[in-house]
């Protein structure tokens, strides 16, 4: 009971350090997948022309907004030190293999989208320059599009069939890595759980320009000549600052914000500081359970003391000096907290692997971790074991040896 | 007798500050012991044999005068000194026993060994020795309260023989006995005196005190008489 607090703040300081830890950690994997060299740029529907475009009667007018070619152009000649740009297109479609069909994103996009953004393909290949030039139709599957389509057969060498048009699948790609959380940080329309991709160049000669939508108020129609490109820059240093410049170079570009800009690494440094901070909540509420444990240990030291006031008249009178006193109640106050951090540590150990196991979090616990608490939980038995033993040590032998 | 002056008392005066009041006990008391000697002091309660039997253990510093204790002169001493004093030149022997309750018989003992800083198997010989000494080596595991009064007693005795002292002091050692316990232990003070140890016994009954070769009375924090038995 007393060294319940002492086991709280021990178990709080390792199960809080294993979440933090974990967290930071999957952030940062996360980041690492977006690529932390590259900058991402996304259209964004500007929200007056979407205002605009629900008046008035008769077919709606297509949309035009977002990057265009010329931006991505002006951006790789005008910025030293980018040294890839892949551009991409992604329209929402319907996607058949017999009788199975799905809708999901067609990307168009360049050779080099997967090395890009660190996405493995799991078998097969990505389209080749060849095929680019070509406006071949090849298509590479996601994970889960392929297990929609192709839930028996190796989707291999066999086709998938968007519009009226057979696309060959060329490869499957992991779907690991498509996370949303980018996305929805920076506010587009297209996330997507899965995806399928073609050459850049397919895309535009078969799917055009303008892409009509079906939405709640009836067809939308939109033009949008690029709906995402990545920007790889050669030095991960100069990454924050090409972010800046290429903010500049889009607004002057454009009259609407219709585009959105995400730098992965800055995103990063965002949450390293976030993570930081939840560790320093983390540390107080520690902090302040230990520093409860600690007054209990001072309150039960300082009752032994009082009990044991003769015992202390006795040693003193058998030669006991004040620090003899001293170290066997900072032992003892020490041995109290050592056995409540132990338990703690133990606890603390059980904790972060029951949040992992109910809430699916990763939690990483250190070696560090319990070392540190469990050394915490010694010295608190030192600071708050002072007192009381100075308390024992001070008592007049005569007095002390009088006590009843 | 010996001729070696192990403690000496020099015109001790002890006076307790309570506020503005001031009370003496003592009022100037000179006393020398000498080595092998075994005395009693004596007196009705408040005569201020307590407040003695302090300065005598170094428990308490007198106000005034000289407190030596083999050849030490102790009222310059500060606290550490005092300890060490009490734990290597003395031993303390209680009314009321004041043994350890945690501990063993043998831990009991060893207790002033272990602060003298001697090695656990020098402390372990000698406390094995003790315990035999006053009959109790089939009892060292025992804790205090699973044994009888007397047993506690020599147990006590035990622990103030193990540094070999310059002098025991016992306050009142048979005050919490039965006649029958309280004559084994004068017996074996008796036997302690013969072997050459030097003894101080504090205590209220003249009976008591005319059986040792020297007594002392006290009264109102003066001595009184200092007799010695002449046979």
């Amino acid at each position: 009971m007393t060294v319940l607090g002492i086991v709280i703040g021990v178990a709080a300081v390792i199960a809080m350090l294993a979440v933090s830890e974990g967290a930071s950690f999957e952030a940062q994997q996360q980041f690492r997948d977006l690529g932390a060299n590259n900058i991402l740029l996304k259209s964004v529907k500007p929200a007056e022309v979407e205002e605009s475009s629900n008046q008035g009667f008769g077919p709606p007018q297509a949309i035009v907004y977002g990057l265009t070619i010329a931006d991505v152009e002006t951006i790789r000649d005008s910025i030293p030190g980018i040294s890839n740009v892949i551009a991409s297109r992604i329209v929402k479609k319907n996607v058949w293999h017999l009788g199975n069909s799905m809708n999901t994103d067609v990307v168009g996009t360049a050779v080099d989208y997967p090395t890009s953004r660190n996405y493995n393909l799991r078998s097969g290949r990505f389209f080749s320059e060849t095929e680019m030039r070509d406006h071949a139709n090849v298509v590479v599957l996601s994970d889960e599009v392929a297990n929609v389509l192709f839930p028996i057969d190796n989707p291999l060498r066999l086709s998938i069939k968007i519009d009226s048009d057979y696309y060959n699948v060329i490869g499957i790609m992991e779907s690991e890595g498509f996370s949303n959380l980018g996305q929805n940080q920076a506010g587009s329309s297209n996330a997507a759980p899965s995806r399928i991709f073609i050459p850049f160049t397919s895309s535009k000669s078969r799917f055009g320009e303008t892409t009509t939508r079906q939405t709640a108020g009836g067809m939308e129609r939109e033009t949008v000549e690029l709906h995402e490109a990545i920007i790889q820059i050669d030095n991960q240093e100069g990454v924050i600052e090409t972010g800046e410049i290429i903010e500049q170079i889009l607004a002057r570009r454009h009259k609407d914000v219709d585009y959105a800009i995400e730098v992965p690494l800055a995103l990063l440094r965002q949450a390293e500081e976030s993570a930081l901070r939840d560790q320093i909540v983390a540390g107080a509420i520690a902090g302040i359970s230990l520093l409860v444990g600690g007054i209990g240990i001072m309150n039960i030291m300082l009752a032994s003391v009082t009990e044991r006031t003769r015992e202390i008249g006795i040693r003193r009178a058998l030669g006991a000096k004040k620090r003899d006193i001293i170290t066997q109640f900072l032992i003892e106050a020490v041995i109290l907290s050592g056995v409540g951090g132990l338990i703690g540590v133990v606890l603390g150990i059980a904790i972060p692997f029951i949040i992992s196991a109910f809430w699916g979090m990763t939690t990483i616990v250190t070696p560090v971790a319990p070392l540190l608490a469990f050394s915490i939980s010694a010295m608190i038995g030192v600071v708050f074991g002072i007192y009381p033993s100075m308390r024992a040590a001070d008592m007049d032998p005569v007095e002390a040896l009088r006590h009843e | 007798m010996g001729q070696t002056i192990v403690a000496s008392l020099k015109d001790i005066r002890k006076t307790y500050y309570m506020g503005a009041l001031s009370v003496e006990v003592l009022h100037g008391i000179s006393l020398d012991f000498y080595e092998g000697e075994y005395i009693s002091i004596m007196g009705p309660s408040g005569c201020g044999k307590s407040t003695l039997m302090n300065i005598l253990g170094c428990l308490d510093k007198p106000t005034a005068g000289t407190y030596y204790l083999g050849g030490e002169d102790t009222s310059e001493m500060d606290d550490d000194e005092l300890s060490t004093i009490r734990g290597a030149r003395l031993g303390f022997i209680f009314q009321s026993y004041n043994l350890i309750q945690q501990l063993n018989v043998l831990e009991n003992i060893e207790m002033p060994l272990f602060y003298q800083g001697y090695s656990e198997a020098d402390s372990h010989e000698i406390a094995i020795g003790l315990a035999q000494r006053v009959g109790l080596d089939d009892r060292i595991d025992h804790k205090p309260f699973e044994l009888s009064g007397g047993q506690q007693q020599r147990v006590a005795i035990a622990r103030a023989l193990a540094v070999d002292p310059l002098i025991i002091l016992a306050d009142e050692p048979t005050g919490n006995l039965d006649t029958r316990s309280g004559a084994e232990i004068l017996d074996l003070f008796d036997e302690l005196n013969q072997q050459g140890k030097t003894l101080i016994m504090i205590t209220h009954s003249d009976e008591l005190a005319e059986r040792s070769p020297r007594w002392v009375r006290m009264r109102d924090g003066m001595v009184e008489s200092d007799d010695r038995r002449n046979s």
